[in-house]
């Protein structure tokens, strides 16, 4: 059996939903089921969401949150992957951000801003938004200690004043 | 006309084949390509080319503006076998898609590609420095004069959340035969993974390795600030590179290795039919016996402009594939006459 979606690969997920009481079967290949989002089972719907929604669908309607900006909702980014816009990042913040730091491991941006060069560099925001376990003035003596032992003097002069301008600034 | 960056060889050029930057950036007045409608997908081309047709002399005299839908399939292809676009780009619908290119292709900026504005600054050989200041000029240049989304949790703000941070994907086009032939690659690749740099097929994400070349680049864009993390590539690639020459010495000592280049050399001397796949996987031994000293008389820059010149839509446009492979077996007979 070809998947019936993208006509070439050999189907390997079987779906059927019943509707209104009308019956609808699919035959679909792993990319096309994951795409639609019926690879991963963890995605497939849940019953405790089902039967919650059943339970309490009687005395209210359901809110989903979903951008001012451009209307996507938060199923709608996990499901392409994909975010609408960049007032999403704002909405969405809070169930983004663990998504991002599995990709990137950590959350705040070192780098260029907007009417800067990169070649200039700009001063790292110290403040991490999730909990990093370690004092950023301690992480540096540590650098800084290795450095000295490894004879990397220029690295360490970079970290000794570094260590300096945190403590004026604590 | 200047040369194509993609018709010579750089730093490094025995290995690493070509260098190239890419910077995500959205305007902060429009929603993400995902949730555009084709008249604000317009209004963005227009802002974009606005800026350099506006700006100054230079700019307006050395890049083009081209709509997607201004062009044939077989153009469109023919850019991306040059690397110019992305194959994501060209697929799909064309409306609301349009692109920047200079007059040696070293710099093009792609307009509602997965964001607003995709960067790209391309070099050959390893030249990440150089690479990366042109791209950096060219976002400067459209960050003075437009609103960029950008947070400063954040940094750039980008339609897939992997380019979060500085929007840069810096990566190094490198050709492996030595690595690939001893079968060293997936042990480099599971180590790279560890320290968020990856090394992928020939066409970037998803894609298929292709005579043995390999594009190494920086998984990880937020958190690292863009020499950080150009610094750490560079480390790596030196000593991929390195291991590289190594394993390429210790071959050619073996018959065996030594007769396959040699027959991939007769081969294309010879053909009368070739396909690019063909081709390819011939060409990528060559290079190596020309790096190793079994093969004279012809040089990686060459060997770089006969490749691009070959690619089926570059060769041919609107063809069949057998009209192409007889005609780029005819091309590659020329260009290897001298090569023994």
């Amino acid at each position: 059996m070809i998947c019936q979606r993208c006509n070439k690969n050999i189907a390997t997920t079987h779906i059927k939903q019943v509707v209104n009481g009308k019956k609808h079967e699919i035959y679909l290949c792993g990319n096309c089921a994951a795409e639609i989002g019926y690879g991963n089972y963890l995605s497939q719907p849940n019953f405790n969401d089902i039967f919650g929604s059943f339970l309490s669908s009687a005395n209210k309607v359901p809110v989903t949150r979903s951008c001012p900006m451009c209307g996507s909702t938060f199923e709608e980014i996990t499901k392409h992957g994909q975010v609408g816009c960049m007032q999403c990042y704002d909405t969405f913040f809070d169930k983004l951000l663990p998504m991002i730091q599995r990709i990137h491991g950590t959350s705040y941006h070192k780098g260029k801003k907007p009417g800067t060069t990169a070649l200039v560099l700009t001063k790292p925001q110290e403040q991490a938004l999730a909990p990093t376990g370690e004092n950023p003035i301690e992480a540096r003596r540590k650098a800084l200690k290795l450095a000295i032992e490894e004879q990397r003097f220029e690295d360490a002069a970079k970290l000794r004043d570094e260590i300096k301008e945190m403590e004026k600034d604590g | 006309m200047a040369e194509p960056w993609y018709n010579t060889s750089g730093k490094n050029g025995d290995v690493v084949c070509s260098t190239r930057i890419r910077l995500a950036r959205n305007l902060a007045n429009y929603p993400f390509p995902i949730k555009m409608t084709d008249e604000q997908k317009k209004a963005v081309c227009e802002e974009i080319k606005e800026i350099f047709s506006r700006t100054n002399s230079y700019l307006s005299e050395n890049f083009d503006y081209i709509q997607l839908d201004e062009l044939t399939n077989s153009e469109l292809l023919s850019y991306a076998e040059r690397h110019v676009l992305s194959p994501e780009f060209i697929s799909g619908d064309k409306t609301g898609k349009a692109f920047i290119v200079n007059k040696d292709s070293s710099i093009s900026v792609m307009i509602n590609e997965e964001d607003h504005i995709r960067i790209q600054s391309v070099q050959a050989g390893e030249e990440l420095q150089k690479t990366f200041d042109m791209a950096d000029k060219i976002d400067n240049l459209i960050s003075e004069r437009t609103k960029i989304a950008f947070d400063d949790r954040l940094g750039y703000l980008t339609q897939c959340p992997t380019n979060l941070g500085t929007g840069m994907r810096a990566s190094l086009m490198m050709h492996l035969p030595a690595l690939h032939e001893s079968g060293a690659i997936p042990r480099i690749t599971s180590n790279l993974s560890k320290l968020g740099i990856v090394m992928r097929g020939t066409y970037g994400e998803g894609s298929n390795v292709t005579g043995a070349m390999y594009q190494l680049s920086n998984q990880i864009t937020l958190g690292l600030k863009e020499n950080e993390a150009i610094e750490n590539l560079v480390a790596i690639a030196s000593q991929i590179v390195e291991k590289e020459r190594n394993y390429r010495k210790e071959l050619t000592g073996n018959i065996a290795v030594q007769d396959k280049i040699c027959r991939a050399l007769g081969t294309l001397k010879f053909a009368r039919i070739l396909s690019t796949a063909q081709y390819m996987e011939l060409i990528s031994l060559v290079k190596f016996g020309m790096s190793t000293g079994l093969i004279s008389g012809i040089t990686q820059g060459d060997i770089n402009k006969l490749t691009n010149m070959v690619q089926p839509h570059v060769l041919l446009p609107d063809s069949s594939a057998s009209e192409r492979d007889f005609r780029r077996a005819q091309l590659v007979r020329d260009a290897l006459k001298s090569a023994e």
